[in-house]
């Protein structure tokens, strides 16, 4: 009796993990077959070096650059306001902060990342962007700007947190080798305990890049729905998420060309954060040898 | 983005016609679904909550589809009524057929397309149809980019478009009275079905461009610059007189509501398009939009009586 019950425990247990790998395979299966039908009609080298995006209008070009710079440009923006903040807080926490003072402060940090995306959206295009615009007089409604600091923000919890379990699992035999020869706490803090942690803070920055990539609601309500490949962060632009948005959104037909490009543009995006997550695993299991 | 509103009762109670005639037939009940346009939308919404006065057990669900997509939808027979801001197009008119279903179309009023700039926009006082046509047709893609290529005492400045979505009827009719063609326009611009992005859109930027529909104007008047239009005679804004009679060209266009066959042998539907004839007039003032002459709404609800009779 009891070998069965374990037998069921296990078989569900085994069935739930195939469950996830199905479903994976599956999107991967769906994006690729559909991306490869648009491929088949739209030329990959025009893909990737036509400057305009307009599949939806009369003078149809399918050149991803426009979205994918919109993408590349709110993402930076991103990790160039959060990685600075971040990684101060985790430095504080980790060498400075009393330990109370840690426990209490870290788990409302990680809320930051709670706050649903919507309203970060909404923060962005009623608060931040009309602040921005005392500042910066030219500044458009929609643009990346605001967008990418307000998804800087979010992010803020994802490079603290991780970058700080990276510089707490730092030894504590090297602190007090460095004390041992005369450092002070800042040269310690610097000097040997974030070089003795990079790799779990390349890990956390990788991550969070990944995670500004895909993010979607923020950009698509805060930085605009037009696509156009530039570098200026004051006017509005469209990142490859929020055109899957609109294009989900829309009357556009089922089957037809204007439809799959969604998934063509979809598949570029997966093949960034597949990339980006193989990365930060690589870099972890270097790490993980690095210190057992 | 598309939204569904239930109407809840929170509409004030003012009496309107029709509410005595709806005390003969008694309490209703039921569900009306409504999908399509956004321009028509406040209309519909207008009308759905003071109908909840008047019925309060008949619930009304309002999508924001634009036209086109709400056609979609009604032509699966998802939806009782369509909101629309151009005529059913041929292509819409062989789904439903498809399907079997049947339908009438109503004219509930008028709307003018309001091209509109950022409030500090000091330059510019008037555009000609010409200059619209320069800057939204196709072939301005990529070229047409600062406001000193309209006219030359324009600032050397980029200008951003903002204009409605591919799937929406006010993009279908200002693309066919400026460009020539419905549907045929630049794509590298701001474009959503939500108005209220385009309203946010051209609020916060100084050197923006848009066009969507008058009434969405006239809730936001303080944030944008109306311009008027050449219509070959004289520069003309859009206002109740200048649409109404037609002088406002060739911005101005008629909005529909398509009604179901299968839906009108429920009575609250019946009862619904009654009272929107009946108020549509004095309601579509109220949210911005120009009423039909009188007498054309007694021909719309002689033609819809004829209709749910020959429906029975």
């Amino acid at each position: 009796m009891r070998k069965i019950k374990e037998l069921i425990i296990e078989k569900s247990l085994l069935s739930s993990a195939l469950v996830t790998i199905a479903v994976t395979i599956g999107i991967i299966l769906v994006l690729s077959i559909e991306a490869f039908r648009f491929f088949s009609e739209v030329s990959i080298y025009d893909f990737f070096t036509d400057t305009q995006w307009t599949p939806l209008f009369t003078e149809k070009h399918f050149g991803i650059l426009p979205l994918l710079s919109g993408t590349l440009l709110t993402s930076f923006i991103a990790i160039a306001f959060a990685l600075p903040i971040g990684l101060s807080i985790s430095i504080y926490l980790s060498e400075y902060a009393p330990k109370s003072f840690r426990k209490s402060v870290k788990p409302l940090l990680e809320l930051l990342a709670a706050v649903p995306t919507v309203v970060y959206g909404f923060f962005a295009l009623v608060v931040v962007t009309p602040f921005l615009q005392e500042i910066i007089p030219n500044l458009s409604g929609f643009n990346s700007l605001s967008a990418g600091i307000v998804m800087g923000i979010m992010i803020i919890p994802y490079i603290s947190s991780l970058s700080e379990d990276a510089l707490h699992a730092v030894p504590d035999s090297l602190r007090e080798a460095s004390y041992g020869m005369g450092s002070t706490k800042f040269q310690t803090a610097f000097k040997v305990i974030v070089p003795a942690a990079s790799s779990g803070i390349i890990v956390s920055i990788i991550l969070a890049i990944s995670r500004a990539i895909g993010e979607t609601m923020i950009v698509a309500i805060a930085a605009g729905q037009q696509p156009r490949l530039t570098f200026d962060p004051t006017v509005p632009i469209e990142t490859i998420t929020a055109y899957i948005v609109q294009v989900s959104l829309g009357d556009v037909q089922h089957g037809s060309l204007e439809y799959r490009t969604i998934f063509a543009a979809g598949i570029t995006l997966f093949v960034f954060t597949f990339l980006l997550n193989t990365l930060s695993y690589r870099i972890r299991k270097k790490f993980q040898e690095k210190y057992e | 983005m598309s939204i569904v509103l239930a109407i809840g009762a929170c509409g004030d109670k003012k009496e309107k016609k029709g509410a005595e005639d709806s005390q003969e037939i008694g309490a209703l009940s039921g569900t009306i679904k409504v999908d399509g346009s956004s321009t028509v939308f406040p209309i519909t919404e207008a009308v759905a909550e003071e109908f909840r006065a008047v019925q309060p057990k008949v619930n009304v669900t309002i999508g924001v589809s634009g036209t086109g997509g709400g056609f979609k939808k009604f032509s699966r027979g998802e939806t009782n009524i369509s909101d629309a801001s151009r005529p059913i197009k041929d292509k819409e008119k062989a789904a439903c057929e498809e399907n079997n279903i049947k339908y009438l179309e109503l004219e509930i009023a008028y709307d003018g397309l309001a091209v509109l700039v950022h409030p500090e926009n000091d330059w510019v006082d008037s555009f000609t149809v010409e200059e619209l046509k320069k800057i939204w047709e196709p072939a301005a893609q990529g070229k047409i980019m600062k406001w000193n290529q309209i006219r030359p005492e324009w600032p050397n400045e980029e200008m951003h478009l903002f204009g409605p979505g591919v799937a929406s009827g006010t993009y279908d009719y200002f693309t066919e009275a400026v460009v020539g063609e419905s549907g045929s326009s630049r794509g590298d611009f701001t474009a959503s079905e939500d108005d209220h992005v385009l309203v946010q859109g051209i609020a916060g930027d100084k050197y923006s461009l848009g066009f969507f529909g008058l009434a969405y104007y006239a809730e936001n008047k303080d944030k944008l610059k109306l311009i008027g239009v050449h219509n070959g005679e004289e520069v003309v804004k859009p206002t109740l007189e200048t649409v109404k009679n037609g002088s406002y060209r060739p911005l101005s266009r008629p909005l529909f509501i398509y009604v179901n066959s299968t839906s009108v042998a429920s009575p609250e539907v019946v009862e619904f398009v009654n009272y929107y004839i009946d108020n549509a007039g004095e309601l579509s003032k109220d949210v911005g939009y120009i009423p039909l002459p009188s007498e054309n709404y007694s021909a719309q609800k002689a033609s819809f009586k004829t209709f749910v009779e020959s429906n029975k």
